[in-house]
């Protein structure tokens, strides 16, 4: 659960780093794009370590792994805890889990559903919203956060994503052995806080930006 | 649920008290008197406990956790009506009304939740010693009553507080150290075996623990845990 955790939340800052290149420009967007599918001139990334177009693929099997690992990981510990509450109680006080910490395992559905509406739209372009791009992912990105409510869908979206990190992120230490105090505690939520918030302002400033035209 | 009406209750009386108080009343009117645990009374045996308005033990507005036994009456209002329940967890089976069964938990203190090897009469002192930090720590874990709190407040129903004090408690000490990778492996077997859930770092057992033992043993014994897979005597 904390490393495959650990995996996706390193993933997820890697990803925003890419979205980022939309402010730069299309040649350096578009180039980034190719470069990680090994279709750019320098035959992209980590090439010639791994042939042409292998990188993108080991990258999405390892992800993928995370993810079903990650979640048969969940499986088990909701299966767990069901079984191990057979009733519940006609009074309960909640002294300190926060809303992020009670809403991970439906949560964690949720955005997993709106996962699959994601690759569909940008990595399949089965589910392109404002139709046909010509090619250019420069152009699919600005088409498809060019619609209102797309870019509030995925508002809504990153706030499910990083409420989820909120508690993932320092769980996932507490896990690994690194709450040892009482300050390493509020350290570590400290850092879940900041991480969770810089991928919230970091992937929403693109499609914000596309919305209100300062990108085009 | 059942609904009582207790009169004469002083703002004095324990919680404990104010069912006697109730089954006393139950008992002369030929009622059947409502069962629940209790023994030292003090605070310190770990026996009492039930769920009051919601909370493991109660305490009313105080942020500061108690057990059963040392809860008052003043806490509450004149006339309130109070809600109480057993702690509900699959592994606690409730045996009477507010009375449950906790031997699980003696389970997996039989698991691994002791020295195996005799010392023989206390040694001299100074003779092993111990850092001042290790030794706070490893009593401050070693306080655990075995009252059940944390599992009637964890929304998993795990036990992982209490497990973790143990190890935690042993850990620090110089006795423990033999056995100490052994021991995080078979306790958390047993813990898992007893149909306990696994910790998803909530919180709230540590919010209601009487003993106040520290949120960050369940750390301590992930962190062993871990260590034991690259241990040779972890089996």
């Amino acid at each position: 659960m904390a490393v495959t955790g650990l995996i996706l939340i390193a993933f997820l800052l890697v990803h925003m780093f890419g979205n980022l290149k939309m402010f730069i420009g299309p040649e350096a967007f578009n180039h980034y794009a190719e470069w990680l599918k090994g279709e750019s001139e320098d035959g992209g990334i980590l090439y010639p370590l791994v042939p042409k177009g292998w990188f993108i693929w080991i990258f999405r099997v390892v992800l993928l792994a995370a993810v079903v690992l990650h979640m048969y990981s969940a499986a088990t510990l909701w299966k767990r805890a069901l079984a191990a509450n057979p009733s519940t109680y006609a009074a309960k006080r909640k002294l300190a889990q926060t809303y992020s910490a009670r809403t991970m395992r439906w949560g964690g559905i949720i955005l997993a559903g709106l996962l699959i509406f994601h690759l569909a739209q940008f990595t399949v372009h089965a589910a392109l919203v404002a139709g046909p791009y010509g090619g250019s992912p420069y152009a699919m990105v600005i088409g498809e956060f060019g619609i209102w409510w797309m870019v509030i869908v995925y508002a809504i979206w990153m706030l499910a994503v990083c409420m989820h990190i909120r508690h993932g992120f320092w769980s996932a230490f507490a896990t690994l052995g690194a709450n040892t105090s009482a300050t390493a505690r509020a350290v570590l939520n400290g850092c879940a806080w900041a991480v969770a918030l810089l991928l919230y302002i970091g992937f929403m400033i693109m499609p914000v930006a596309v919305l209100f035209g300062w990108i085009h | 649920m059942v609904t009582y009406q207790v009169r004469d209750v002083s703002p004095d009386m324990s919680f404990l008290e104010m069912l006697d108080l109730l089954n006393e009343d139950l008992t002369v009117k030929g009622e059947e008197p409502v069962a629940f645990d209790h023994d030292c009374r003090e605070g310190i045996c770990g026996m009492c406990g039930v769920v009051i308005n919601g909370t493991a033990h109660g305490r009313g507005d105080s942020p500061v956790p108690t057990t059963t036994c040392q809860l008052h009456m003043r806490s509450f209002e004149d006339g309130a009506t109070i809600d109480v329940e057993p702690w509900r967890a699959g592994p606690f089976p409730v045996i009477k009304d507010l009375a449950v069964d906790r031997s699980a938990f003696d389970r997996i203190i039989q698991a691994g939740g002791f020295i195996s090897a005799n010392t023989g009469a206390a040694p001299d002192a100074h003779a092993a010693p111990v850092g001042k930090l290790k030794a706070d720590r490893a009593f401050d874990a070693a306080t655990c009553i075995g009252c059940g709190a944390c599992v009637a407040a964890c929304p998993n129903s795990s036990a992982m507080l209490f497990t973790a004090a143990k190890i935690t408690h042993l850990a620090m000490l110089p006795q423990g150290q033999p056995e100490r990778f052994l021991r995080v492996k078979s306790m958390l077997a047993q813990h898992d075996e007893e149909g306990f859930g696994g910790c998803t770092n909530i919180g709230e057992c540590a919010e209601v623990c009487p003993k106040q033992i520290p949120f960050d043993t369940i750390s301590q014994l992930n962190r062993d845990l871990i260590s034991s897979l690259f241990k040779k005597d972890g089996k």
